[in-house]
């Protein structure tokens, strides 16, 4: 019935159509084929999309989108399509050309289309070519991501069609590409497919590299009733690193090529369910602790065909020895994996170029953070000779001081610039207080300060954990610090990163300025090198100290705040960095900042070197990296650079 | 007789320990009254372990000069090797317990696997590590509580010593050793089950029959044995030439190489016999502490161990013992909860929060104010003090007390 009255429309639509056919509508076309829409089936609806798709409407993309939500309903009154807004019973109908709201009815006059998920995708598919062509560059490329995403193969055609239209050249770009992944994923023709694999030659794009890989995804097979055709990756020896003997053996079993043997375990049940009168097999039961006494039994049950036979002698070595495995691409077509294959061993060629000069980078930012962490040391280490394990509790106070000034200035901005000369005045203070209370009493006997420090250093952390509780404060940078500095998919930096390093920088600057140029500088040089000749010079040893102590807590305190921006802030910080600091400042050799930073590097660069060999285990990392350390110090006991002369000591 | 003379203070100690033990035990719940309950013994047996180490790094550094930041990773790795056993031992009797309820008795093999999953199952494996190769061998893993810190101690020292590497970049060296340690055995494949440790040590296997009050008591009294062994051992040590050498080397090390002495053999020899007393102190603490883990072995256990001694009084040996036993049952008492909170009105002092910061502080204030430590008290009873230098450094070394220090 139905059927007959949209004939009917149909009749009178196209003398409709031929009476202004200059301006056909969409719910012409619609009206077309409202048969297939109707029926909504799989197979017959595809020249129905389409047509909505080609027919050059506006409002093309917007029926296929309200279709593909199901939002298309068919009033029975005239047959027509419209889109609806369900509002309780009453639906609003509005018109896909003008926009205008042609009707509101009851709910039994409409009827909705409800497309299967096939048919969805197809819109989908057919919904592709109008975000590709759509005015709004941005949604161009947005839908060029999603592609990428999870392509299909019907993503192709349209995609093909929209790159010769493209005007915008970076966009154009993407288009080729994504054009080639979504070629050596789905296309049918091997030339074609090898053509875009090799465009990808040297690329350090992840997708390319993702394309590529599930073309070369091979399996393990047992290889001696291979057929001709079979693309083979290698041959493969069982016993092999790739292949263990057991996996060969499950390899013929599951090609049927060899029956399994009952195994130990189903050996042992098969025993347990055969146990008659404390025997099994004629054996006793308390004699089967031995795995011999066992097999005797097993045969012995086997035997009288209770259970599957078991050849002791068999050995699964001697099973798949001479017998052929094989890994065996998926993709059939050799040239193409081939093309991949070596298409892939130029991507990771450029990826192992970056991957070092990515690890070169995160060694420059790990070697800054222990350098920022021991340049305060240097001093109070390096040039005073003074063991000051309360060093980590100096970070520490910085990274806190940090928090505290966030909470009082809410923008991130101005509380890092107030933080940073904040943190170092109150570390500055605490330094002065401690080597005026505490060190100048112990300057002749060192290892005593060691124990008096270290007491301080358990005070401390207990008291900023009795003020700040134990869970982790954050230390927020500023927003222009978030992102990281990219350059390519492999090779990227984060701004922190980079801004810990320019801080070490300056400060590399500012130790060298102050112990170089100032008068503060002279002074301190000279009663480390021998105070009762700087005293006779009208020198105070007593200020001198003083002051320095401070500088070195000082530039500790803002070590703190570049720490906490990029690690949480705890009360134990400290004791993270309180003996790696020793060792950069041992390493490097006591009492010279170029030793400093090059035992820094040195140090940082061993460290991300040992992790790359190892990545997922950086406990082993630090481990070994102080094991080489403790050996070094074996060879150069006074580190890499060290001081000669006077200054030297004994 | 003449050894007595020598060390007037070994009648006293051998006496003090002895009444000591004998009041534990009539106090205690299996063999005594039962008013001190089993977990003070246990604390008691552990802090007797304390002293044991404490005596060790009292020879290595307040008579030797080496400021070790190591022993206490010597003290974990005894503890580690008796441990091995211990959990080997009793997770392998309640494997072949429930085997044996099985229709067919087990093969070795089977026990053995089983036991491998049981035991680091924990970690996501079940095969053996090389490391536990002897570890169904009691007698064996009793050697390498011996052995294993005692060869660390030789290798590490003898690289030491050798390069010349002392005072505080020795100390430095010897904390990155620790460091290294422990960081080492947090990995989960080093093969002694990562950071969960060994567990389930008080537990001796063979004899659940026994209850934990009696086992305490037993390790008690063997704790107390070989703390008055150890005792004598130093004494021992320190008295005649060699005792003299190894003060020299402490005050000035050139100068007794000078002399014709091997300083660095002298070094070597009681780092390592420290090394493996302090791994037999761990033998015996772990398993009344019941469970060991890597962070036991962390650098700050070693700084704690040298801050015991130097609270006791470094350079005698009943120091050391005086101090591991005040500063470790005081931290007991603080720590416990059992110490009354102040209430200042405004703020009410919780000692499970400040103890920490008060222990800090005093470390400082003994460093500064009194470097004999408590053991200094005895020297005011027996009226025993420095001769007069006019101000002078007491010993030849810079690093030696001054006299004014030495007075206070």
């Amino acid at each position: 019935m139905i059927r007959r009255i949209l004939a009917a429309c149909l009749v009178f639509l196209t003398l409709a159509l031929s009476a202004q056919a200059q301006d056909r509508t969409i719910q012409d076309v619609l009206q077309e084929h409202a048969e297939a829409i109707v029926k909504s089936s799989r197979t017959t609806i595809g020249p129905a999309i389409e047509a909505v798709a080609n027919s050059g409407q506006p409002s093309a993309q917007t029926v296929l989108q309200k279709w593909q939500n199901k939002d298309m309903w068919q009033w029975s009154e005239n047959g027509f399509f419209y889109a609806a807004t369900v509002d309780g019973s009453e639906i609003t109908l509005t018109d896909f050309d003008t926009g205008d709201i042609v009707a509101t009815v009851a709910k039994g006059d409409v009827t909705q289309l409800k497309p299967n998920s096939g048919i969805r995708a197809m819109i989908g598919a057919a919904l592709v070519q109008f975000q590709l062509n759509d005015p709004d560059a941005e949604r161009r490329r947005e839908a060029l991501l999603a592609i990428q995403r999870d392509g299909e193969a019907s993503h192709l055609a349209p995609l093909r069609a929209s790159i010769e239209t493209e005007d915008n050249p970076d966009i154009k770009a993407l288009k080729e590409v994504t054009e080639r992944l979504l070629t050596i994923s789905f296309d049918k023709d091997d030339a074609r497919r090898i053509a875009a694999i090799e465009g990808f030659a040297a690329s350090l794009s992840l997708d390319a590299r993702a394309a590529l890989n599930p073309v070369l995804s091979a399996k393990l097979v047992y290889a001696e009733d291979l057929p001709e055709t079979a693309n083979i990756k290698r041959e493969i020896k069982p016993g092999s690193e790739a292949l263990s003997v057991s996996d060969a053996f499950a390899l013929m079993v599951s090609a049927g090529a060899a029956t399994a043997q009952p195994t130990l375990s189903e050996r042992k049940s098969a025993l347990t369910e055969h146990i008659i009168d404390g025997k099994v097999g004629g054996v006793p039961v308390a004699e089967l602790t031995r795995q011999d006494a066992r097999d005797h039994a097993y045969q012995a049950l086997a035997s009288e065909g209770l259970v599957p036979a078991f050849d002791p002698a068999f050995s699964m070595e001697a099973a798949v020895k001479g017998v052929r495995f094989a890994e065996v691409y998926d993709e059939p077509s050799a040239a193409v994996t081939d093309a991949a294959q070596k298409t892939l061993h130029t991507i990771n060629r450029a990826v192992g170029v970056n991957q070092f000069l990515d690890l070169s980078l995160d060694g420059l930012s790990l070697a800054s953070i222990y350098f920022l962490a021991a340049i305060g040391l240097a001093i109070t280490f390096g040039v005073m000779g003074v063991i000051n394990m309360a060093h980590g509790e100096f970070i520490m106070m910085g990274a806190y001081t940090g928090y505290v000034v966030q909470q009082i200035i809410p923008d991130y901005t101005i509380s890092i610039l107030v933080a940073i000369p904040m943190a170092f005045a109150v570390t500055f203070a605490a330094g002065v207080a401690m080597e005026r209370l505490i060190i100048r009493w112990l300057y002749n006997r060192p290892l005593e300060t060691l124990l008096a420090t270290f007491g301080v250093s358990i005070a401390l952390q207990q008291i900023a954990k009795n003020i700040f509780g134990t869970q982790a404060r954050p230390l927020t940078s500023p927003g222009w610090l978030d992102g990281a500095l990219v350059f390519n998919d492999v090779l990227a930096i984060s701004y922190i990163r980079i801004a810990i390093f320019v801080l070490a920088l300056i400060f590399l600057g500012i130790f060298l300025f102050i112990m170089k140029k100032t008068r503060l500088g002279l002074e301190t040089r000279a009663v480390t090198q021998n105070p009762r000749m700087a005293a006779s010079m009208g020198i105070n040893p007593d200020r001198v100290n003083m002051l320095t102590f401070g500088l070195g807590s000082g530039i500790a305190g803002v070590a703190g705040v570049a720490i906490g921006l990029y690690a949480k802030v705890t009360s134990e910080m400290g004791t993270d960095y309180i003996v790696q600091s020793f060792m950069t400042v041992v390493v490097g050799g006591v009492g010279n900042i170029w030793g400093t930073l090059l035992g820094a590097l040195g140090i940082g660069f061993l460290q991300k070197g040992i992790e790359w060999f190892n990545p997922s285990n950086t406990l082993a990392a630090q481990t070994y990296m102080i094991i080489f350390i403790i050996i070094f110090i074996q060879f150069r006991p006074k580190g890499i650079i060290a001081l000669k002369g006077r200054a030297a000591g004994d | 007789m003449d050894f007595v003379k020598k060390h007037p203070s070994l009648p006293a100690f051998i006496a003090t320990l002895l009444i000591f033990t004998l009041a534990v035990t009539f106090l205690s719940e299996a063999y005594g009254t039962g008013t001190m309950s089993t977990s003070f013994v246990k604390t008691l047996g552990k802090t007797l372990c304390l002293a044991l180490v404490a005596i060790s790094m009292d020879l290595v550094w307040g008579y030797t000069g080496i400021l070790s930041l190591g022993h206490f990773a010597f003290f974990g790795l005894g503890g580690y090797m008796i441990g091995m056993w211990l959990m080997f031992a009793r997770t392998k009797l309640i494997v072949v317990e429930s085997m044996a309820a099985a229709d067919i008795p087990a093969t070795a093999m089977e026990i053995k696997d089983a036991v491998g999953t049981q035991i680091f199952g924990v970690v996501g494996s079940s095969d053996f590590p090389l490391v536990w190769m002897f570890a169904h061998s009691f007698w064996a893993q009793i050697a390498l509580v011996v052995l294993v810190p005692g060869l660390l101690a030789l290798v590490f020292g003898w690289l030491a010593f050798r390069s010349r590497v002392t005072g505080v970049y020795l100390s430095i060296l010897t904390q990155a050793m620790t460091l290294a340690l422990s960081l080492y055995l947090f990995q989960n494949d080093s093969g002694l089950r990562g950071n969960n440790g060994l567990s389930g040590l008080q537990n001796l296997p063979g004899l659940d029959a026994v209850s934990q009050d009696a086992v305490s008591i037993w390790f008690f009294w063997a704790s107390a044995f070989a703390l008055l062994v150890t005792y004598l051992i130093a004494n021992f040590v320190v008295s005649g030439k060699f005792g003299s050498v190894i003060r020299g080397i402490r005050d000035d090390e050139a100068r007794v190489r000078f002399l014709g002495y091997s300083v660095e053999g002298f070094k070597l020899f009681v780092f390592v016999l420290t090394a493996i007393i302090a791994g037999i102190g761990g033998a015996l603490y772990y398993p009344q502490a019941g469970i060991i883990n890597p962070a036991e072995i962390a650098p700050i256990a070693s700084i704690y161990l040298a801050v015991w001694v130097a609270i006791g009084g470094r350079g005698r040996i009943y120091g050391a013992v005086i101090g591991a036993g005040v500063v470790s049952l005081v931290s007991t008492y603080f720590t416990g909860g059992q110490a009354p909170n102040i209430n200042l009105g405004f703020y009410t002092i919780k000692w499970v929060d400040w103890w920490q910061v008060l222990l800090g502080l005093s470390f400082v204030l003994v460093t500064l104010f009194a470097p004999k430590g408590i053991g200094g008290l005895f020297d005011l009873i027996s009226g025993r003090l420095s001769p007069s230098r006019k101000g002078a450094p007491l010993g030849p070394d810079q690093g030696s007390l001054r006299e004014q220090e030495a007075e206070k």
